[in-house]
């Protein structure tokens, strides 16, 4: 009874006519489908978007304190080196750390501490001996300029009621995150200001939520205050130094480096007196002040 | 404009949205067919990405293919290269990420195709291969076209699995969708402005398209 239905077979003998131009397009579009993969290869495509030119190319991961700074710098270094590409990646030092464990593809890593660069150099994952010392940064406490909050008062206003939300990066994976915790701990409101807090993934995160409004205040790099994005939209206090450990740069070049030649010369333009001049004017104090 | 970006999200698109094809028709084909048993299990792992977040695929995947497990191991010495923060990772990511994407509307395409008409065919002397791409195919093109759209539209979506296990490389693995969460961190909103407004397009010409394709009647 249920094999034996008369209609069904009609169905069947009718389906393909039915269905021609369906099929049809069906085929067009396995093909199509086929073609787009074999095309660009897949393995391929890294390397074609890459593109296949000749020029040297460093690869650094930056923590992201360094954002305008260094492109700054990048732009003076390409002035002197035409033939040199650097491919920059900003992100949290501690992020960047945990993908190195796993020999993610950077020729040299900027951290904003020199904790990062050290274990790797202990894990083996960076070149012995590598390691350098290049900026000493900064923490301010950052409102945006149109909001009713007077942050040049210091730290006193943090408690205000009407400071809702205070964004400081992640101290997990940020160094301008742990300074920030560190200064709060050692003027004594951080018990008072602790409920109030917000992370960001980064300080350049940490940053955007205050820049935004979603957080009233944040505690921030004072060369992302001062970078051109940010220097006429807000006012700033900066945190005294002694408030908390100094937040020591420093940038170690990685084992598989492509060119170590060139990580080097960078490492050493990083160092110089033009780089100095501009890591200054972003509120660092450079290596060797 | 980030072309760049917009490039590598449509190869990381078209590469995955290919892949699930080849290896999830097979799959939804067997998932469709009458029966329970084992199905139900291998159902529900593959529709888990849709219900997990994608910092357990993206830890797991980053377990998995590091240098110093296993897989990672035997890929590295076969392929002289790894799988985190390479374009091959993401792609094999996005698959696994979008793999309930393409698999469900596949299996409810081919289970909607009457089994009576695949047994006539059989019964008829068609080989099960020439039967699937005879009876089968033409009756459920459209779920799997639909399937397909969808795979891909995701794929050009995909965010965190990508950020994680991609690492945000410029060219590599910076995705649109990295590239906005990066322009927004730098405080560009007129650029992330403009790969979002870019992103919105495409996702309304594509679901209209989907439901162009859903709509228009069926024979």
């Amino acid at each position: 009874m249920k094999r034996a239905q008369t209609s069904r077979p009609k169905v069947t003998v009718a389906a393909p006519a039915e269905n021609e131009a369906a099929r049809a397009a069906f085929s067009r579009l396995i093909v199509i489908v086929c073609l787009a993969a074999a095309l660009p290869g897949c393995g391929d495509a890294p390397r074609s978007l890459e593109g296949r030119q000749t020029a040297r190319r460093l690869r650094i991961a930056a923590a992201s304190d360094l954002k305008f700074a260094l492109a700054d710098v990048v732009v003076a270094f390409e002035k002197q080196h035409p033939d040199v590409q650097l491919k920059m990646t900003y992100g949290s030092s501690g992020t960047f750390f945990s993908q190195l464990s796993y020999e993610a593809p950077f020729d040299l890593f900027l951290s904003a501490d020199m904790t990062y660069p050290q274990k790797l150099i202990e894990q083996g994952h960076a070149v012995a001996g590598s390691d350098f010392e290049y900026a000493i940064g900064h923490i301010v406490i950052w409102a945006a300029k149109d909001w009713p909050i007077d942050v040049e008062q210091g730290f006193e206003i943090l408690r205000d009621d009407a400071v809702l939300k205070i964004a400081v990066a992640n101290p997990q994976t940020a160094p301008y995150g742990r300074a920030a915790i560190a200064a709060l701990k050692s003027v004594g409101i951080y018990d008072a200001v602790e409920s109030k807090l917000v992370y960001g993934e980064s300080i350049a995160q940490t940053v955007q939520m205050a820049e935004s409004g979603a957080a009233d205040v944040g505690i921030v790099a004072l060369s992302l205050a001062l970078s051109p994005a940010l220097q006429d939209k807000g006012r700033y206090y900066q945190i005294p130094d002694d408030a908390h450990p100094p937040i020591v740069q420093g940038g170690v070049v990685l084992r598989w480096a492509e060119d170590a030649a060139l990580a080097g010369e960078f490492r050493d333009f990083l160092l110089s007196a033009d780089a100095a001049a501009i890591l200054k004017r972003f509120g660092f104090v450079p290596a060797g002040e | 404009m980030d072309w760049t970006a917009i490039r590598l999200t449509f190869a990381v698109s078209v590469c995955t949205t290919a892949i699930l094809f080849v290896i999830g028709l097979p799959l939804a084909s067997w998932l469709a067919r009458p029966g329970r048993g084992w199905r139900v299990i291998v159902e529900a792992i593959v529709a888990l990405p849709l219900v997990l977040p994608p910092t357990v695929l993206g830890f797991y995947f980053l377990c998995a293919t590091g240098p110093h497990s296993l897989l990672g191991n035997g890929y590295e010495k076969l392929f002289k290269s790894r799988l985190p923060f390479t374009f091959q990772g993401i792609v094999l990511a996005s698959v696994l990420y979008n793999l309930p994407f393409a698999v469900r509307p596949f299996t409810a395409a081919l289970a909607a195709v009457d089994h009576k008409l695949v047994e006539a065919s059989w019964c008829l002397g068609t080989s099960r291969l020439a039967t699937f791409r005879r009876v089968t195919l033409p009756l459920a093109w459209k779920g799997i076209l639909a399937g397909l759209v969808l795979t891909f539209a995701h794929a050009v979506g995909e965010f965190g699995v990508v950020l994680m296990v991609g690492g945000n490389i410029p060219g590599v693995t910076r995705t649109l969708s990295v590239a906005i969460y990066d322009d927004v961190q730098a405080l560009d909103y007129t650029s992330a402005g403009r790969s979002s407004l870019f992103l919105v397009a495409f996702a309304f010409a594509i679901l209209s398209l989907l439901h162009v394709l859903q709509r228009r009647a069926p024979r």
